[in-house]
């Protein structure tokens, strides 16, 4: 079974992006569009690891995050932000909101894949 | 990478969305509807187009942009209040991030001296704000390397890097590690075995649990969040490389890296972050709390505005090729129906009316399909008004004048490739009225009126067609100048006895411009005959209607489509064609003396008290006339935009008909007098014939001979 | 098609008579063969040019094979075929007195057209291949094509 990653960001361009990334990498990838309907595909889906964007419509990032880890039963699911932000400030915030990692935009196809490898363990 | 021009193809098409709704947004902004969702809206935007332009290493746009934000993330933080001032900022800076998204579209240079200018302007709103925003943003952060919002370096945050070549230390070093994760590290789902087996990539580690109920560090189901790990690792990668596994976690757990050789442990106060206390994080959470609470907010407001009328509808993206195949095979259906109809037709099936029902419903069928699969393509005008904002203010600004554009029917769906054609003749226009049109503001308020011009841009379908207008309030034509001119550059001659309507139109001809110095803007070599050539061009007409003192008001109307024409089914010789409907007044039967010769080669209709000139199509396009020259005329008027009204010649007048057009380029090139072909209803091509080219044709070349052979 | 770096292989032809003369077309070229139907004359076209003609829909443009290598007029005959041929993106009919067979030849055995021959043989023949009952003059479509299409608006 290969990794199922729920990507949810706002911008088309960057959904594919990430897409692309991920199935080179023999990641099985899922897109959303704003936060509302990334959680709706998260309960759907229940994917492996989450990659969010911070700044999106309707709902942002930080509400993604919130809503996936109100559930006890979702702990165990990485939830990386993708964005563009770099303060310190806004990584704390992030990992506050409980995040699990970050990756900077514009992102590097390889860095992403390690990262999710990194956060779930796989090889 | 092949795909990287897709993904780039990809990104403008989105920028291009962004600007549109960006665009939206100013307008609902500046009608006073101003609400903070709106400025998260435009920040939203301009955010976006940043992030995703990134990647592309648009440097100059992704700096631009960041500044726009950063000035935009003051106001929606209610740091920085959005007066008129600031709110021109805001709109000039939108007008110039459209400027880079498409320099960089069409890998053009820019102008850095006017995206500096921009730069400053954006500054300048910040200005004693951003020391204090600065200040402030300093102080909730406690990292001292993080520089203050304003003039922090773009993407100074570091990619994550997977050279480990890059991390290595010139010699192996040992490290003693304490990590003792706190119980959020788990609630964020990291996994301690996790990045344990990471950090032991980085060299050779050894592993303890300090608890003994524990067996082994790589147990997976580790929740207990009172252990601890206590790990030597030996590696040539620097400290650095370790910190970085723990990245993540920093905040999140206990953790001293202590390098083992040297005199003293070390402990890593390097960032403050390597070590943290579960007091630390607690805090920490705290702060936490007013984000998430504002996240709740965000939720209901979306709710609200998922409920608000203008949210946008859902759409599907599709290949255009996709919908041009569509296109075609709709348009062999059509032509499919109609060989059926007239072979039905010619059954004289007159016992079976079932069967004519048949028919019937297949051909209203066939263009209700039709209909459905040009709806497709058909996109409202409203990105193309919303082009033409920018285009007044850049106006205006450039003449020193005053103006606002107010938009009527921008919801007023067109053919694309209509919409795409119209860009240029419009923005011609909608300059030239600024520039033309409207008077300073000086003029204006002596002339008792608003010192701000106003331009009503609208689009509304009538009768099968689209009709887009261009109005000013400004003075309207100086008539006499304008006859003036045209006199002087030989347009017209000097005894000419022209209607007002007449004289408005001379400003259409070619080789005739009004401005007695060249503006900045108008100044370009392009007069108003162009945009007449390029609405032509798309089968549409342009007109003009002026009122002295009160303003100019030009109308362009254009067919719906390009796919399909309403065209009059003639034949020259044994050959069908068929002329445009819209530029057809009336089919002639001359009586006697009615046609008469001038020169040798020329002939004259006289029609109402005034001549027009015949011309053959036969001879015109080299065919041979099946009808004996002696047989009575019969003539069709139309109407040409330069000649004004002709004869056509033709042998016979058949019917009014839509057809599909079919375009002659792509597997051959254009044919003189010829615009397209169709298909008719037994399979026979059908050329569509150009009467303006047609009449240019004979003009250039003299009058042909009416040959009888 | 005179590719020199490769004479390995073999290349089909499709073989057609036009104005008494063999001819022939790299299969690839060749979409389908039709037989003769309604052309629609174009005003100010060059006389090989016989007009335009309906490919399911698509309005391609028809030429007198025979007219284009100064062979005369092809007569109007039941026999009479439309060679429906491919020229990049550009669909395009080649009236031709018949087509008798499609043959494969080796690449080694096409030969070039000789220095000597004139006109637009020289120019439009790009090679001759062998036939039992002489040689078939190998079409050198774009350029056949190229000098007939008029100069895009």
């Amino acid at each position: 079974m290969s990794i199922m990653v729920l990507a949810i960001d706002d911008s088309r361009t960057i959904r594919s992006m990430v897409r692309q990334a991920l199935a080179a990498a023999g990641f099985s990838c899922e897109l959303a569009e704003d936060g509302v309907e990334g959680v709706r595909r998260f309960e759907e889906l229940r994917p492996d690891v989450v990659i969010t964007d911070i700044n999106m419509p309707h709902m942002d990032g930080f509400g993604v995050i919130e809503a996936i880890r109100k559930d006890v039963a979702n702990r165990r699911i990485p939830i990386l932000v993708l964005t563009t932000e770099t303060a310190t400030e806004f990584k704390t915030r992030a990992r506050d909101a409980g995040a699990t990692g970050w990756i900077g935009k514009p992102f590097d196809d390889q860095a992403l894949v390690q990262v999710i490898r990194r956060v779930t363990g796989a090889s | 990478m092949a795909s990287n021009e897709s993904f780039r193809n990809l990104f403008f098409e989105e920028a291009e969305d962004l600007l549109a709704s960006l665009s939206d947004d100013l307008v609902r902004l500046n009608a006073g509807t101003s609400d903070n969702e709106i400025v998260h809206s435009i920040f939203r935007a301009v955010h976006s187009i940043k992030g995703s332009a990134g990647a592309f290493a648009l440097d100059e746009l992704v700096g631009f942009a960041h500044r726009y934000e950063t000035v935009l993330d003051e106001v929606r933080s209610d740091r920085l209040e959005l007066t008129p001032d600031l709110f021109r900022v805001v709109q000039r800076s939108a007008d110039h991030l459209a400027v880079l998204v498409e320099a960089a579209r069409t890998e053009q240079c820019t102008d850095r001296v006017v995206t500096d200018a921009a730069l400053a302007a954006l500054d300048a709103c910040l200005g004693s704000n951003a020391a204090d925003t600065a200040a402030s943003s300093t102080e909730e952060s406690d990292a001292p390397e993080q520089a203050p919002i304003l003039d922090a370096p773009l993407f100074d945050f570091p990619a994550l890097s997977l050279d480990i070549g890059d991390l290595m230390s010139a010699s192996p070093q040992s490290y003693d590690i304490c990590f003792r994760p706190h119980p959020a590290l788990y609630e964020n789902s990291h996994e301690p075995a996790f990045l344990i087996s990471h950090l032991a990539e980085l060299g050779t580690l050894e592993a303890e649990v300090d608890l003994s109920a524990l067996p082994h560090w790589s147990a997976p189901e580790i929740v207990q969040p009172a252990l601890s790990w206590n790990l030597r690792l030996a590696t040539e990668a620097g400290r650095e490389a370790i910190e970085e596994v723990f990245e993540f976690v920093d905040g999140l757990c206990d953790l001293t890296i202590d390098a083992k050789d040297d005199d003293m442990p070390e402990q890593n106060t390097q960032d403050g972050a390597a070590s943290m206390s579960m007091a630390d994080t607690t805090t920490a959470l705290l702060d936490a709390a007013p984000p998430l609470l504002q996240a709740d907010i965000d939720m209901t407001e979306a709710a609200a505005a998922s409920k608000m009328p203008d949210a946008p509808r859902p759409t599907l993206r599709v290949d255009l090729d996709r919908i041009e195949r569509l296109f075609n095979a709709v348009g062999e259906l059509i032509i499919n129906q109609s060989m059926i109809a007239q072979r039905v037709d010619d059954l004289q099936l007159t016992h079976d009316a079932d069967m004519t029902v048949h028919v019937e419903s297949y051909r209203l069928l066939a263009r209700d399909i039709q209909e459905a699969v040009m709806a497709i393509r058909a996109q409202p005008v409203k990105p193309l008004f919303q082009r033409m904002s920018r285009i007044v203010r850049e106006a205006a600004d450039g003449t020193d004048k005053q103006a606002q554009l107010v938009m009527i029917g921008e919801g007023t769906e067109v053919d694309k490739t209509v919409i795409e054609r119209l860009a240029d003749p419009l923005t011609h226009m909608i300059r030239n009225s600024v520039d033309h049109g409207l008077e300073t503001p000086e003029m204006r308020s002596a002339n008792g009126k608003d010192p701000v011009g106003t331009i009503w841009l609208s689009a509304a379908h009538r009768s099968g067609s689209v009709v887009i207008t261009i109005r000013d309030d400004g003075a309207g034509l100086d008539r006499d100048k304008v006859l003036g001119v045209a006199v002087k550059k030989g347009l017209v001659p000097a005894d000419a006895d022209l209607s007002e309507t007449e004289i408005d139109n001379l400003i259409f001809l070619p080789g005739f411009s009004t401005a007695s110095a060249t503006s900045l803007l108008s100044g370009r070599g392009v007069g108003l005959d162009v945009v007449r050539t390029a609405v032509q061009s798309l089968g549409g007409r342009v007109n003009i209607v002026s009122r002295p003192g009160k303003g100019t008001e030009f109308t362009i109307a254009l067919p719906l489509t390009l796919a399909v024409l309403d065209g009059m089914l003639i034949s020259v010789g044994n050959i069908s064609m068929l002329v445009p409907i819209s530029a057809v007044l009336e089919t002639i039967r001359p009586m006697a003396g009615e046609v008469q010769p001038v020169g040798p080669n020329e002939q004259l209709l006289s029609i109402r008290g005034r001549f027009v000139p015949v011309i053959d199509l036969a001879a015109n396009l080299g065919i041979a006339r099946a009808i004996d020259a002696d047989a009575p005329m019969l003539l069709l008027l139309v109407e040409t935009e330069a000649r004004g009204t002709c004869a056509l010649l033709v042998d016979r007048v058949h019917d009014q008909r839509q057809v599909v057009i079919k375009g002659l380029e792509s597997n051959y090139g254009h044919v003189p007098g010829v615009s397209a072909a169709t298909v008719l209803g037994d399979g026979q091509i059908a050329l569509i014939l150009d009467p303006d080219a047609i009449v240019e044709q004979t003009h250039g070349a003299g009058q042909r001979a009416v040959s009888p052979t | 098609m005179q590719n020199a770096a490769d004479h390995s292989g073999e290349v089909e032809f499709v073989i057609f008579t036009s104005g008494g003369q063999s001819f022939s077309l790299d299969i690839r070229h060749v979409r389908e063969i039709r037989g003769q139907s309604a052309v629609t004359p174009l005003p100010h076209a060059p006389e090989e040019v016989l007009g335009v003609t309906n490919l399911r829909g698509a309005v391609i443009p028809v030429f007198d094979l025979a007219r284009c290598f100064a062979l005369g007029v092809t007569a109007d005959s039941e026999r009479n075929v439309i060679v429906i041929a491919m020229n990049g993106t550009q669909t395009i009919g080649l009236l031709v007195q018949s087509v008798s067979e499609i043959v494969s030849f080796p690449r080694a055995d096409i030969q070039d057209a000789p220095d000597m021959l004139g006109g637009s043989a020289q120019s439009h023949i790009s090679g001759l291949v062998p036939l039992q009952e002489g040689m078939s003059r190998v079409i050198d479509l774009p350029s056949l094509i190229q000098r007939r299409m008029p100069v895009p608006a």
